[in-house]
């Protein structure tokens, strides 16, 4: 056993088993683990609502990362010196720390770049598996003219355009699930859409810019029925809530290691594992092989068939570090401090005249995120007001057209919490949102 | 006053005032050509159609378009200023606006060549928001091109 250089977290809070939220001085306590948040933007205290695009780091990932740099450095799975060995058990036990985060094993667990690749990376496998390549044991992902892949209209463009693409290759057809006007998916729809020629479904788990929660089960459910595939993008559930993969029965979902506290660079693939174990690759090349002739090579199993080329040591190491911080605060307590600043979020911002938020009321299931719109002043103007005052929020499409076109919008302002989040910066950016239609001469 | 002297300086009076008149807006006939540019960050767009006096003037622009404040009086002011303008001239005022978007804040802009444009000079500051204020230009750039084009050889060769 190499001796362990990563220094464990510390433990931010204190854990009390009854209690299910974060409170206040919780939540000023491990802000200090996050030094960023002292920052100023525009001469005013740094109000970080930007967190769905990308989270700010604790100390304890950062010095993760570095630890591995400054001690272990070496090339994992090639090699066989001491620090090759030490590197690549360190490498391992992240991925399993990771595995263990979202309920599933180890030999689960593909490292990705981020959600994008991993999403890529499944519609890549079945596209090959289309051409006939695996064989017989990757017969079962075949697909073509006459299959049916189904998505939904809230998708972030990661998890629509690869489907797209996917479709335009083999001949199959892209389905997509509408949204009511309060968001949430018709599911009468979703129940005559899948149907016998369903081969695969993706859908979200947490809309990005709706902020809430589908209903796993049930397409799960319906899937089942017809023998299809469900496809979870999990980016914005797996750093916000306790996610137990296995118990959701999904067959594949993708995480982000820079929304959860961890570093850019570093994502994750879920397979249940007899699927990874038939799926064909989709980068090929070194580390990922048995057996080489110049003119075929046989694969190794997953994950490591999925892993070719160098890998992202440190930045695993640091998302392990990351998912060790996030359970040591407990993923329930942040959960519940994340509802109820979503909720008073949404209360606030509705109740400001002429300004109308997306997704379901007040109530309802959300995590702590609310997009809305300004009547009379566009996104862009409202978060540069925003920022004058030092409150980072998104603007755009938030990577999700067909949602904004649904709603007949373009682009709506989007404010996203974290765990690190207070009630104070809520507070002030509602103060903010509802001083912008005066300046822009709106009302 | 809710918004800092920085913030006043980017959304100067006359821009706020050019969002909501909005110059030139709506889309006529008769155009030599057109353009439209979006600005995939943020799903802006705009569609600009150049209408010729003759080969060598721009009589004037109409033009068609969802953005936030600061494209959308970009598209106004540009409307203003290209009114009867000799070809080179509109050239120019192109190039030196572009300049004027690139330069951090360290230019305030030549008022007699970009009237109204000047007020845009706080957006350089931005950057961010520089492709907010570019994009009717380019999309005028574009509409320019694509008029030579169906102008033909012998008009492009004749410039
Ligand atoms: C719901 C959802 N899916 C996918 C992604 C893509 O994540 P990444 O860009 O890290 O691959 C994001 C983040 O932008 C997201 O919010």
């Amino acid at each position: 056993m190499p001796t362990p250089t990563t220094v464990m977290p510390p433990v931010p809070v204190r854990t009390d088993a009854t209690v299910t939220t974060l409170t206040s001085a919780d939540v000023e306590r491990l802000r200090a683990d996050f030094p960023i948040l002292e920052r100023t933007v525009n001469g005013s205290p740094l109000v970080y609502l930007d967190s769905g695009a990308t989270s700010q780091k604790p100390l304890a990932v950062l010095d993760a990362e570095r630890a591995f740099a400054l001690h272990e450095t070496a090339a994992v799975h090639r090699g066989a010196h001491t620090m090759a060995g030490e590197a690549t058990e360190t490498f391992e036990a992240a991925r399993a720390q990771v595995a263990g985060f979202v309920g599933v094993d180890a030999d689960e667990l593909v490292w990705t770049s981020n959600a994008t690749e991993g999403l890529n990376l499944i519609a890549y496998g079945i596209s090959n598996a289309s051409l006939g390549r695996g064989g017989d044991s990757s017969a079962r992902f075949r697909i073509g003219a006459g299959d049916e892949i189904v998505v939904t209209e809230m998708e972030h463009h990661s998890n629509l355009v690869p489907w797209q693409e996917l479709a335009f290759r083999t001949g199959a057809t892209l389905r997509v699930i509408g949204l009511q006007d309060d968001g949430h998916l018709k599911l009468d729809e979703a129940a005559e859409i899948i149907g016998a020629r369903t081969r695969l479904i993706a859908v979200t788990h947490v809309s990005n810019v709706l902020g809430l929660v589908n209903p796993v089960e049930d397409l799960v459910a319906m899937a089942r029925r017809v023998g299809a595939l469900v496809v979870l993008d999990a980016c914005q559930s797996a750093p916000h809530m306790a996610l137990d993969l296995r118990a959701l029965d999904v067959d594949f979902a993708v995480l982000s290691g820079h929304k959860m506290l961890g570093p850019t660079g570093i994502g994750a693939l879920y397979g249940r594992r007899e699927l990874l174990d038939a799926l064909p690759p989709f980068l090929t090349g070194g580390s990922m092989i048995t057996t080489v002739q110049l003119d075929h090579s046989e694969f190794l199993p997953a994950p490591a068939r999925f892993e070719a080329g160098t890998q992202r040591v440190s930045q695993a190491v640091a998302l392990a570090e990351a998912t060790r911080y996030l359970s040591a605060v407990g993923m329930d307590r942040i959960a519940g401090w994340e509802f109820a600043l979503g909720q008073r979020l949404l209360e606030g911002i509705a109740a400001l005249p002429g300004i109308r938020v997306l997704g379901p009321g007040l109530g309802e299931e959300r995590v702590g995120l609310a997009s809305f719109v300004v009547e009379g002043v566009h996104a862009h103007d409202v978060g540069q007001f925003l920022d004058d005052r030092g409150i980072e929020v998104r603007v755009g499409h938030h990577c999700a057209q067909p949602l904004h076109r649904r709603f007949g919008i373009t682009a709506t302002t989007r404010a996203s919490a974290y765990l690190y989040t207070t009630e104070d910066e809520v507070d002030a950016a509602i103060a903010a949102i509802g001083d912008v239609r005066a300046f822009f001469g709106a009302v | 006053m809710t918004g800092s002297a920085a913030l006043q300086g980017l959304y100067q009076q006359v821009i706020l005032d050019h969002a909501k008149e909005k110059h030139g807006f709506g889309l006529r006939d008769g155009a030599a050509a057109s353009s439209h540019q979006l600005n995939p960050t943020c799903g802006d767009e705009v569609t600009l159609r150049v209408h010729l006096g003759d080969a060598d003037t721009v009589a004037s622009i109409s033009w068609e378009g969802q953005g936030c404040s600061i494209s959308t009086a970009s598209a106004s002011i540009l409307s203003d200023l290209v009114d009867d303008l000799p070809r080179p001239d509109v050239r120019l005022r192109i190039e030196a606006f572009r300049e004027l978007m690139q330069s951090k804040g360290t230019i305030d802009g030549d008022e007699e060549l970009l009237e109204d444009a000047v007020a845009l000079s706080g957006v350089s500051r931005y950057v961010t928001r520089i492709k907010c204020a570019m994009l009717p230009w380019v999309a005028l750039e574009h509409a320019l091109l694509e008029a030579d084009g169906a102008l033909g050889a012998e008009a492009g060769a004749a410039r």
